[in-house]
């Protein structure tokens, strides 16, 4: 008798397993595109990472063209995507400001000092507020906004050579000549 | 010319496969011989085939033929030789060739080794891994060729994955891949068993040293893709609980229950049905593990997105193995069922809980792994469990199961008496207790607590193999004689188990006393860290066959003495892509100093970051230990009495 109910539970627990799957296959989400696309970015205010005591809004990002990249430090594939980030950076082609996303401070900080910091200015976004707005759903998420905070585009996912070269730098190139 | 000839042995080994699968099939169920024989010459077939086609792809990336698409893509002309031909297996289409060639081979090894088994029962074994072999041939023929032709040919290919370009990762995927697949042979010998319709007394010896050479090649390659983790990847981390080393721990985990549940299998008749399912699970979950890591399902969820079509092919064919095997299971499984009794105090009780234990474990890496799908799924966003959970789990999960593995070799099977079993164990309890205690609390600062436990506990898990081969020479006068005289078998398991105290030693150590410290350094400067002091004396520019680098020259001293000198790199790959780190290494039985270089900051300066890794050598040495004693387990003459009716001198020179 336990034996059959014990069956069951593992089939089941096999069938849940494929639906799952079945389900993460056909959720492709990079086709997803952002209905904030070609919208502001949302009103926000939030702590920097470094200093709970200063904050960041959106008009402090006006005036040049940005990556605004959502992580967190409990997101593996934050960090498969972190050192190109950190090379960017180094490259100077465009600000990087984080968002750090439903994090603890002390993790993210640590986290930062461990993989290195690409990022311009950091914003802790403990509750996932903005990133709520921004409707991210999974970390890393990237989005390419213009001098006028309006989104350009979104990556879901980490950057990887291939979407930075393909994808984001022409872009950004087109974002950063002057008259845009 | 040779490309395409490549591309017609891949599907001519896909129709040997088909002939080894369905007739002898067919054959077992009508009983007829003839199809049945079949099954022989299709499996030997299927593996020229297979080695021709693995052959014409080598060639193909030796010959920098870059009008092939996978090799435009994995390899350019200033990779060096060795580089090119382990690039063979550096992505996806190459590494499933090698996958489908490793399984040509344990398949050929059965057809060669399984000649006193049962007629029928060998050819149903041979065409389950034939029908396993069709679904990977089929995968890669219509989804993945690494045939495929790139027209006009490019004047010259990208560049292998830097990371992947080490002797680590020429032989690490092979032996994984051994492993992996090697568990295609239990499962085989299960679904055989199972369509039989009876489990004769003979199916677990001879699904035993299958099952243990598998595992210790599994062993091996996982201890060794940590190895590689730890020196090339600079972050002087040797277990991550990332998604790839979740895919080949959760097979390791129900592999290493399903060894100890054939022992119950074979000793006492017990646990049929179990070994059977833990047989098939094994497998299954070593098929996800390869499916899911090298298509990215649970990486990143979004790798699938370039080819949906490799995702449903991969989802479908999990579905058919695993559900048809389960479903197979549930309808004859009652038939081969016997249960043997056994009393609470006894061995079987033991490798019972060693069972739950280990399976627990592997669904709890299993949830924690797919847990970020989970948390999209039901739309909370994505989230991953990470270290923490992994570490807790493992650690409520495996104190027991340690406590009890010290008990394991001194335990009768059937009944035992709990007074009798203390009162023969006191002392070595004891002993195990004082001395971990003592060295925790001696040898390291600051005193903890919880190193002085697990050392305890790794000292009893020897100390109760210690016990066991102490009785069985007490009262013996002819020493060497009785030492002979003990299955190899029974030295196998002493070995694995001794692996399992020294792993358990290695790893509390390193995970408490482990210190690094992330400093900026000017040439010139020295660091302290523990009782070393870490300078960094000369800093030089470097030309590789391929690459630039940065070398660094740290001077290492405890006190005035100088211990080490390592040379840490920073390497830019002319085919682009990161920078990469080669960490310096000096390493030691009881200590690994280590240096990795970050970034530069300044003219002179970088950033760095130094290790002190008490003990971390023993991690490693600890899973060889367990490898060979499963090698040696294999070796043991009660198998080989089965094998040796025919077996030809080739055959067996293959399984080794």
């Amino acid at each position: 008798m336990w034996r059959k109910v014990l069956f069951t539970v593992i089939f089941l627990c096999f069938l849940a397993l494929m639906a799952l799957f079945g389900y993460a296959l056909k959720r492709d989400p990079s086709l997803v595109t952002s209905p904030l696309i070609g919208k502001p970015v949302p009103d926000f205010s939030l702590p920097l990472l470094s200093d709970p005591n200063r904050t960041i809004g959106k008009p402090d990002l006006l005036g040049t063209p940005y990556l605004l990249n959502v992580w967190a430090s409990w997101c593996a594939a934050c960090r498969t995507e972190h050192p190109l980030l950190v090379q960017l950076a180094r490259q100077n082609l465009v600000p990087i400001h984080g968002l750090n996303y439903r994090d603890t401070r002390e993790d993210a900080q640590s986290w930062l000092e461990r993989y290195g910091n690409p990022y311009d200015v950091v914003a802790f976004d403990e509750k996932g507020a903005l990133g709520l707005d921004l409707g991210v759903y999974g970390a890393p998420e990237t989005f390419l906004v213009d001098r006028n905070n309006v989104i350009v585009y979104k990556q879901v996912g980490p950057i990887t050579e291939k979407v930075w070269v393909d994808v984001l730098y022409p872009k950004l190139v087109e974002l950063q000549k002057p008259g845009q | 010319m040779i490309v395409e000839l490549g591309h017609l042995a891949l599907i001519l080994a896909f129709c040997a496969a088909l002939v080894q699968a369905v007739p002898p099939l067919i054959g077992a169920h009508t009983n007829r011989p003839q199809w049945m024989a079949l099954a022989f010459p299709a499996a030997r077939w299927q593996f020229v085939f297979l080695l021709t086609a693995f052959a014409c792809l080598a060639w193909a990336f030796l010959q920098k033929d870059f009008s092939v698409l996978y090799v435009a893509k994995n390899a350019n002309s200033s990779l060096p030789w060795y580089y090119r031909l382990s690039a063979v297996w550096g992505a996806h289409e190459g590494s499933l060739l090698l996958w489908a060639l490793i399984l040509g081979g344990w398949t050929l090894a059965v057809s060669f080794l399984s000649r006193s088994l049962p007629f029928s029962f060998t050819a149903r074994v041979l065409a389950v891994l034939g029908l396993i072999s069709m679904g990977f041939l089929m995968f890669m023929l219509f989804t993945s060729n690494p045939f495929e032709r790139l027209l006009p040919g490019a004047p010259d290919g990208q560049d292998l994955n830097p990371l992947l370009q080490d002797i680590g990762l020429i032989i690490h995927p092979p032996i994984l891949y051994m492993g992996y697949v090697g568990l295609s042979v239990p499962f085989a010998f299960a679904i055989a068993g199972l369509l039989e319709g009876r489990l004769f007394s003979a199916w677990t010896r001879w699904t035993r040293p299958w099952t243990l050479v598998a595992w210790s090649f599994l062993t091996t390659g996982i201890a060794l893709g940590s190895w590689w983790a730890y020196y090339e990847l600079g972050w002087g981390g040797w277990w991550f609980w990332d998604p790839v080393e979740n895919a080949s721990f959760m097979p390791w985990l129900l592999t290493t229950a399903l060894l100890h549940s054939l022992a119950v299998t074979e000793q006492r008749q017990a646990f049929q049905a179990w070994t059977l399912l833990l047989s098939i699970f094994a497998f299954s979950l070593s098929l996800l593990g390869t499916f899911l890591v090298r298509s990215g399902v649970l990486v990143s969820v979004h790798a699938f997105a370039n080819d949906p079509a490799r995702g449903i092919f991969i989802l479908c064919f999990l579905a058919a193995v695993i559900g048809g095997a389960l479903l197979l299971f549930a309808w004859r499984a009652g038939k081969v069922l016997s249960i043997g009794r056994f009393e609470v105090v006894s061995r079987e009780t033991a490798l019972l809980f060693n069972n739950i234990f280990l399976v627990f474990a592997a669904a709890m890496v299993l949830f924690g792994t797919i847990y970020p799908i989970i948390h999209v799924a039901m739309g909370m966003g994505s989230m991953s469990v990470g270290r923490p959970y992994f570490d807790l789990m493992f650690t409520v999960l495996m104190t027991p199961l340690l406590l009890l593995l010290g008990f394991g070799p001194v335990l009768r099977w059937k009944e035992d008496s709990l007074k009798q079993l203390l009162l023969r164990l006191y002392k070595t309890i004891a002993i195990a207790v004082v001395l971990g205690t003592a060295f925790a609390l001696l040898a390291f600062a600051p005193r903890s607590l919880g190193v002085a436990l697990s050392l305890s506990l790794a000292l009893w898990v020897i100390g109760g193999s210690i016990y066991s081969i102490k009785t069985r020479l007490r009262n013996r006068r002819d020493l060497k004689s009785v030492l002979l005289s003990q299955p190899r078998s029974y030295y196998g398991m002493l070995l694995a188990h001794l692996g399992v105290g020294i792993f358990v030693i290695g790893v509390s150590v390193a995970v408490v006393y482990e210190q690094h410290e992330d400093v900026r350094l000017d040439v010139g400067e020295s660091q302290q860290l523990g009782p070393y002091r870490f300078m960094f004396s000369d800093l030089e520019e470097l030309h590789g066959p391929n690459y630039e680098a940065q070398r660094a020259t740290i001077d290492i001293y405890k006190g005035e003495r100088q211990v080490a000198r390592l040379f840490p790199e920073k390497r830019s790959y002319d085919g682009g892509g990161n920078p990469m780190t080669e960490a310096g290494i000096d390493g030691g039985l009881i200590r690994d100093l280590y240096v990795s270089l970050g970034e530069p900051v300044g003219d002179n300066a970088w950033l760095m970051r130094l290790h002190y890794k008490p003990f971390i050598r023993w991690v490693w040495f600890g899973a060889l230990l367990m490898a060979l004693g499963g090698v040696i387990s294999a070796l043991d003459r009660r198998y080989r009495r089965t094998v040796e009716a025919k077996a030809t001198v080739k055959g067996r020179a293959h399984v080794a």
